[in-house]
């Protein structure tokens, strides 16, 4: 089977792979790329837990086919913190606990940065339905929720 | 300020620093099930059945072969019969349950399973098994199982627990039965008696992270297996029961768990992986899609419910008589028995009958699930409580406090209780501001009560102290959910030393002692007694290499903020960094193991406040408020301590409104996604206000009791008496979606 070659820009950096037709970008990120931050809690676009931004737009990884990245520039959490410095979101949600087991951070902080690169000071209702696509169930959201909202603060202060 | 039980002087246990493991969860470093790759690395595919009740009548995998990039596969036929080994039971469930022998008895049950060099050749191959079935009727409901004539799952099952025993197989997999008193008696002196019905769906853990194994066999019978599990030396044991080979042989890495609740502490994807690495001489990966996660694991029993109980008109409980029939799915085992022990344990009653049957049907068979049993029976009890409440004109938290279990009370179950907070609990709720906050139209409140034993089991831990006087703190216990940092913060503790300055890990099956699963909320409590019992003869050792070192004796020598002092400061003190830079001089490295069957768990009580507003034209149920109060014990990590109890609220309230499984009339799932299985979102929900209890265990060398699992019990009922309270509609059946509560409300306006 012939593979279809990728240039894309990912995390920054001009990255070349491989891959088939029918691949998700998902799968050539975790497999290919070796990026395994996006995680697949669903396949579906159901979870969100593969949440990355493919030109600024947050957007499902699995419902994505690999070779729709062509030329596109993808940030996945591997990029969020800049020069060894954490993102204030990735600060804050670890200063408020607002993880458990951890598996749908990476889709949660790459949804909730999309959220804050267009709207600095949303509501507390804002963010609950900019994150509605992105599935939690150890916490219950509050302490994502009140990370968010502290990220927001701290990112406007600067 | 004096040291009390309220201010016991802790400089670290009760603080709220950055996990340990955060840093690596923030920038998608940490590795769970389905993130390791080996060299030559398969991929895995499980082939399921689509029959809800078949038996195999062959299997052809001679096709499947044959297909480009094959290396193995797998039936029921490439393991042991356990059965006719004679083995334990439990045992030839586990594994006709992990593949299927003869007959299938659930859709999805696995029949084979492929290994192919790419995932997509390895889904080829799945489908190419050729796999001919005689269907059988099915039975998918409590109902259906229990009926006269019902086909039957199992040929052999006598009913346990019934004197004489039947004669006749059943799916009644066994009866359990407490009971104390008299219930006449009791019934006659109530001024109110309450009697409904219930019925709950099963629902599933919902983990976001799907099961996930990389097996690496070598040809000499051992091999190396990496899973996100609640428990590696668990899956070891169920892995090489399942293979017939010894556990020694097995070598299990926990990956980081992506959620589990229950649902990770057995087994599925490991004994295929392994055997088909054996087969392929390859490392195979197999990662099961979500759909197959719904179809072939968790869920937590579907249910029906009878409950009758009195009161007097000071709201005095008089009797209690309870039925229950919970489904245990494919294979004896559902939570009955849990759920006939909390029912009614809250309360002091003094005439009840309690009788439960654990019922086999054709649905995946069931697997722990936060307070496994608890929550259904509580949404039945404590939605009758309510309803006493309601006939006798007495407030809700008032007519629980009459009745709570106390130090001293005979629990329902048998033992009588040691210390507990569960009258704490309860005045928590009644004292926060929630309690009065004024109530909108299509608005109301509800007050529910959980209990839940909390676990103790088996844990090991190792401390080492390193070169420059910081120390690694080793469990075998999977981190579910922040429980590093409680150990990191009772080591910190014990040794003196600043919670920085430990590294807590969580070791492979060769490395540490055994330890149980990470379950029955047993992590902080069993698992961190051993950390403090390591640290403590850390410390011991500590203070003699000290008094060596100053040729005192031992009892000259204090252990204070991490250093040894001399009692009469006749000597300059000795911290641990000086004693650890010379442990080579003093007897060599210094390090400790602790092993232990937990010394005493304490019971763990939770009481909730829900508001809720109802759309009377739609049915549609909101929280707009919700406060839990929960006793801790002591809450050594507040913020995940916090944590585990709005996280079990919110699975409560997705079982209360939305979350069901749906099969069609041949017993397949019609709602095998996160799209037509629905969690609760964060558009969904209020905050969740916690209020922490702490009355101390006083078994555990800190108070801890274990908080993972008690939150989900409230809430079912706490919603559907709050929509009571709303529209004054009294909801019997879970969940309550819309079109229930809108039924519900037109049935009493007409």
């Amino acid at each position: 089977m012939s593979r279809t070659h990728i240039s894309a820009v990912i995390n920054g950096d001009e990255t070349e792979f491989l891959t088939e037709d029918g691949t998700s970008l998902l799968n050539a990120l975790r497999d290919e790329v070796g990026l395994t931050g996006a995680k697949e809690g669903c396949g579906t676009g159901d979870c969100g837990s593969c949440s990355v931004l493919i030109d600024d737009r947050v957007t499902c990884a699995c419902l994505v086919f690999a070779p729709e990245a062509d030329g596109a520039t993808i940030v996945t959490v591997e990029g969020l913190a800049t020069s060894g410095e954490l993102h204030p979101l990735q600060q804050c949600f670890l200063e408020g606990a607002a993880l458990q087991c951890g598996i749908c951070t990476p889709g949660f902080l790459m949804a909730a940065k999309a959220l804050l690169d267009r709207n600095p000071d949303p509501t507390e209702t804002e963010i609950r339905y900019a994150l509605a696509g992105n599935l939690c169930r150890c916490t219950g959201y509050d302490k994502i929720i009140r990370a968010v909202q502290e990220a927001a603060r701290e990112i406007r202060e600067k | 300020m004096a040291i009390t039980e309220e201010n016991p002087g802790y400089k670290w246990v009760g603080t709220r620093p950055i996990r340990p493991d955060g840093l690596e969860k923030v920038t998608g470093k940490a590795r769970f099930g389905a993130d390791l790759a080996l060299p030559g690395m398969l991929h895995g595919k499980v082939v399921r059945s689509p029959h809800a009740h078949a038996e195999i009548v062959s299997i052809d995998t001679s096709a499947a072969e044959a297909m480009p990039g094959v290396k193995a596969v797998i039936t029921g036929a490439d393991f042991p019969d356990l059965a006719a080994n004679g083995a334990h039971a439990g045992d030839i469930d586990v594994a006709t349950n992990t593949i299927a022998r003869d007959k299938v008895l659930y859709e999805g049950h696995v029949v084979a399973a492929v290994a192919a060099i790419t995932r997509e050749q390895a889904e080829a191959a799945a489908k190419a098994v050729e796999i001919t079935y005689e269907v059988l009727p099915h039975v998918l409901t409590v109902d259906e199982a229990m009926a006269d004539g019902a086909p039957l799952l199992h040929d052999g099952m006598i009913t346990k627990g019934v004197d004489p025993a039947p004669e006749d197989p059943s799916n009644i997999a066994s009866k359990i039965l407490h009971e104390r008193g008299d219930l006449d008696q009791g019934f006659g002196e109530a001024d109110s008696v309450v009697e409904r019905e219930f019925t709950t769906k099963p629902v599933h853990q919902g983990y976001i992270e799907p099961h996930a194994a990389v097996a690496d066999a070598n040809s000499d019978g051992r091999a190396n297996l990496w899973c996100s599990s609640q428990g590696h030396f668990q899956m070891r044991a169920y892995t090489a029961t399942v293979l017939g080979v010894s556990p020694g042989n097995i070598k299990v890495t926990a990956a980081e768990i992506g959620g589990g609740f229950g649902g990770k502490t057995v087994i599925y994807l490991e004994p295929l992986a392994v055997r088909l690495s054996q087969r392929a001489g390859r490392p195979v990966k197999l990662v099961m899609d979500r759909d197959e996660v719904f179809r072939a694991t968790g869920p937590t029993s579907g249910t029906r419910i009878k409950v009758k109980m009195g009161a007097t008109k000071d709201g005095k409980m008089t009797a209690a008589e309870v039925w229950m029939a919970y489904e245990a799915g494919a294979y004896a085992g559902s939570p009955v028995g849990a759920a006939g022990m909390t029912a009614i344990a809250c309360y002091d009653i003094p005439n009840f009958v309690v009788e439960g049957y654990d019922v086999v049907c054709n649905k995946p068979r069931v697997a722990a699930y936060r307070a496994p049993g608890a929550p259904m029976a509580a949404f039945a009890v404590e939605s009758v409580v309510d309803e006493l409440a309601r006939n006798l004109e007495i407030d809700p938290i008032d007519i629980r406090l009459a009745n709570a279990a106390v130090e001293g009370t005979q629990a329902s179950y048998g033992p009588k209780f040691p210390r507990i907070g569960f009258v704490e609990t309860l005045e928590a709720i009644k004292d926060h501001p929630n309690y009065s906050e004024e109530l909108g139209p299509n608005q109301g409140r509800g007050v529910s009560a959980g209990f839940w034993f909390n676990a103790g089991m088996m844990s090991s831990a190792t401390v080492h102290i390193n070169e420059n006087g910081t120390a690694t703190v080793v469990t075998g216990s999977p981190d579910i959910g922040g429980s590093r940092q409680s150990m990191a913060l009772m080591a910190a503790e014990e040794l003196g030393i600043p919670y920085e300055s430990i590294k807590p890990v969580v070791a492979d099956t060769e490395t540490v002692g055994f330890n149980d699963v990470t379950g029955g909320s047993r992590v902080t409590l069993a698992t961190g007694a051993a950390v403090v019992d390591a640290c403590r003869l850390v410390v011991e050792d500590l203070r003699s290499r000290a008094a060596k070192t100053w040729d005192v004796e031992l009892d000259q020598v204090e252990w204070v903020e991490g250093q040894a002092q001399h009692i009469d400061g006749a000597q300059p003190p000795l911290s641990l960094g000086d004693l650890a830079k010379k442990s080579g001089r003093t007897g060599g490295p210094i390090s400790a193991n602790a092993s232990l069957n937990s010394r005493g768990v304490g019971a763990g009580f939770s009481t909730q406040l829900c508001d809720v507003e109802v759309d009377p034209e739609t049915g549609v149920t909101r929280v707009i408020r919700y406060l839990t109060a929960q006793d801790a014990g002591r809450a050594i990590s507040p913020d995940y301590v916090e944590g585990q109890m709005q996280g079990g609220v919110v699975q409560g309230i997705g079982w209360a409104l939305n979350e069901e499984y749906i099969h069609d009339t041949d017993g397949v799932m019609e709602n095998p996604s996160f799209l037509d299985y629905r969690i609760p979102v964060a558009s969904d929900l209020p905050m969740i206000d916690c209020s922490i209890v702490e009355v101390p265990n006083p078994a555990h060398p800190y108070g801890v009791r274990g908080v993972g699992e008690v939150g989900i019990v409230p809430p079912m009922a706490a919603v559907g008496n709050a929509i009571n309270d709303a529209v004054d509609v009294r909801m019997t059946e879970l969940p309550m979606s819309p079109i229930k509560v809108l039924e519900a409300i037109t049935d009493q306006s007409d």
